[in-house]
């Protein structure tokens, strides 16, 4: 399996974009900011589109929009109160702007069609080039140590706010610079397992962390292991299966490790209380 | 066919109505709009968007997988939206960890649901024309089985929202209260979701999958923004994803780009507008 190249491009990206989002997401589920993260998932999808509309590399669509929005949410998310339902529109807006740029596509005379919607909503890890591939992996690696880094700021700044501003941590600096790695984590993956499903990858891995163990550290690294697993063994299934695309396979495996991790939990405090 | 604006605004609306499929699409359109603008209110006012938002998407592997194994696309709308209520339901009523792991059950239904949708998409690749319809929705080729059943099911919905009307927003508010009171906070929890599940399967024949949102928080959340009385609330609401629904679909008859940019485009210009006249 792995004489393939586009076996081994796929795994070198998946590994570290997996590791990537399974230490951000058990940040992103510590903070209750899943629904932002959906928001910006969504984003990424806009951003693709309109970079091929416009022209541009994809990557830079992605990555330009989703930093813009995480941005914009955090300037806009302090009020507390009108949170949920603003990102709700803001979103919802942002997706019919997405279907006008389809549109507009669908019909210029560059010829995009169905496929590359379909490949930006639903990932195509396979199809990538070397290049992109360790592209990919460097700036997973890059996201995962910059995280790692502000562990300890970052933890405090979520548990207790009013400890960390009295040490002097900056909450609302390191609230946003949190939002825009989550957007980052999000541009990079949407290529690997498209913008819809990447969610998966970010919630699954670190719900099951959380729910197996309270502590960061260990949560952290458990989130991650998972993540990884679940990457690997969605796309071995996705290779020897070949009807099943490499995302669904992956997110599956994530799903349910998450499924088996809540089981897991229940009966241990059922047995320990 | 190729309909263009004439200086007549009346000749222009008349136009509007000369197509069976125009008049269907007004129709459901109307029935969607008020339905979503109903249980949209509660479900600001309760902060369920993110479980909202993912039985929205629910809808997208259930028309999938229905039209994979041959059964009529809608049941498959309501069948997995009011599954997905009820394993949400299920889960939540087993947590002790706080918030953060609640919307990560959340998500990983939203997602496994999303890539069972795509491996459905994938295994009857032919059967089902288009991917984008299903997410974003067409207002073209609406029968009039569809509107008969839409009135039904929002005519349902409404009705038992209407009995549940003054418990639910009281536990909303206030749960202990409720509680105290004996209302059934759990049932009404359940009921609510469901309830929230036959809205969102209702709009996301209309709009896709993935713009429900713009009926279903938009006019509530700009409502919300304006008053805080329930009733003028509740009516502000609807009054707005009305004007919403039949501009989006008034402009979408007269250009070539689809509906769901301008209902969706109308609804985040209504609540940026409220969100305006709030401030000053």
């Amino acid at each position: 399996m792995f004489a393939h190249d586009f076996v081994r491009n796929a795994y070198l990206a998946g590994t570290f974009i997996a590791l990537a989002c399974g230490i951000t997401g058990w940040f992103v589920v510590l903070r209750g900011q899943l629904f932002a993260g959906d928001a910006l998932t969504h984003v990424a999808f806009v951003g693709a589109i309109a970079a091929a509309v416009l022209g541009f590399d994809e990557r830079v669509g992605l990555f330009a929009l989703t930093v813009l929005v995480a941005c914009v949410m955090a300037a806009l998310g302090q009020r507390g109160q009108a949170d949920d339902a603003m990102i709700g529109t803001v979103f919802a807006w942002i997706l019919g702007v997405g279907v006008f740029l389809l549109a507009v596509l669908a019909t210029s005379a560059s010829g995009g069609n169905g496929v590359s919607a379909a490949n930006t909503l639903f990932g195509s890890i396979y199809a990538l080039t070397p290049g992109g591939s360790r592209l990919a992996a460097a700036i997973g690696l890059a996201v995962a140590l910059a995280v790692l880094l502000a562990v300890r700021p970052l933890l405090l700044a979520t548990l207790d706010a009013e400890l960390a501003s009295l040490r002097g941590i900056p909450a609302k600096g390191l609230a946003l610079a949190f939002l825009v790695v989550v957007a980052l984590v999000t541009a990079e993956s949407t290529q690997a397992v498209g913008a819809l499903l990447l969610l998966g990858l970010l919630a699954a891995p670190a719900g099951a962390a959380h729910r197996l163990t309270a502590r960061p550290y260990r949560g952290l690294a458990l989130s991650a292991l998972i993540a990884v697993l679940a990457m690997w063994i969605g796309l071995a299934l996705s290779y020897q299966i070949a009807s099943l695309p490499p995302s669904s396979a992956i997110i599956g495996v994530a799903g349910a490790g998450y499924a088996a991790a809540s089981v897991l939990g229940r009966l241990r405090s059922r047995y320990t209380a | 066919m190729n309909p263009t604006l004439s200086p007549n605004p009346i000749a222009d609306l008349n136009a509007l109505f000369t197509f069976p499929f125009m008049v269907n699409a007004l129709e459901a359109g109307t029935i969607v709009a008020v339905l979503a603008a109903v249980v949209g209110w509660y479900m600001v006012l309760r902060r369920q968007s993110f479980a909202g938002h993912t039985l929205a998407v629910m809808a997208f592997p259930g028309a999938a997988g229905a039209s994979l194994i041959g059964l009529p696309t809608t049941l498959g709308y309501y069948l997995a939206c009011g599954g997905a209520a009820l394993f949400m339901r299920g889960a939540r009523g087993s947590l002790r960890r706080g918030p953060g792991t609640e919307t990560a059950t959340i998500a990983t239904v939203q997602t496994v649901g999303l890539a069972a949708g795509f491996l459905f998409l994938s295994l009857g690749n032919s059967v089902l024309g288009g991917t984008e319809t299903l997410l974003f929705g067409t207002f073209l080729g609406v029968s009039r089985g569809q509107v008969l059943a839409l009135l039904i099911v929002a005519l349902t919905a409404i009705a038992l929202t209407a009995i549940a009307a003054r418990p639910l927003l009281l536990e909303t508010i206030d749960p202990e209260a409720a509680r105290a009171r004996g209302v059934p906070v759990a049932l009404l929890d359940a009921g609510f979701l469901l309830l929230l599940a036959a809205a969102v399967a209702a709009t996301s024949q209309i709009t896709g999958a993935l713009l429900v949102f713009a009926l279903l928080v938009a006019p509530a959340a700009a409502a919300q923004q304006v008053t805080t009385r329930p009733g003028v609330g509740l009516a502000l609401s609807v009054a707005f994803a009305l004007v919403i629904v039949w501009l989006g679909l008034g402009i979408a008859y007269f250009s070539t780009y689809p509906v769901g940019f301008y209902v969706t485009s109308i609804a985040f210009a209504v609540y940026v507008i409220a969100r305006l006249t709030r401030r000053g």
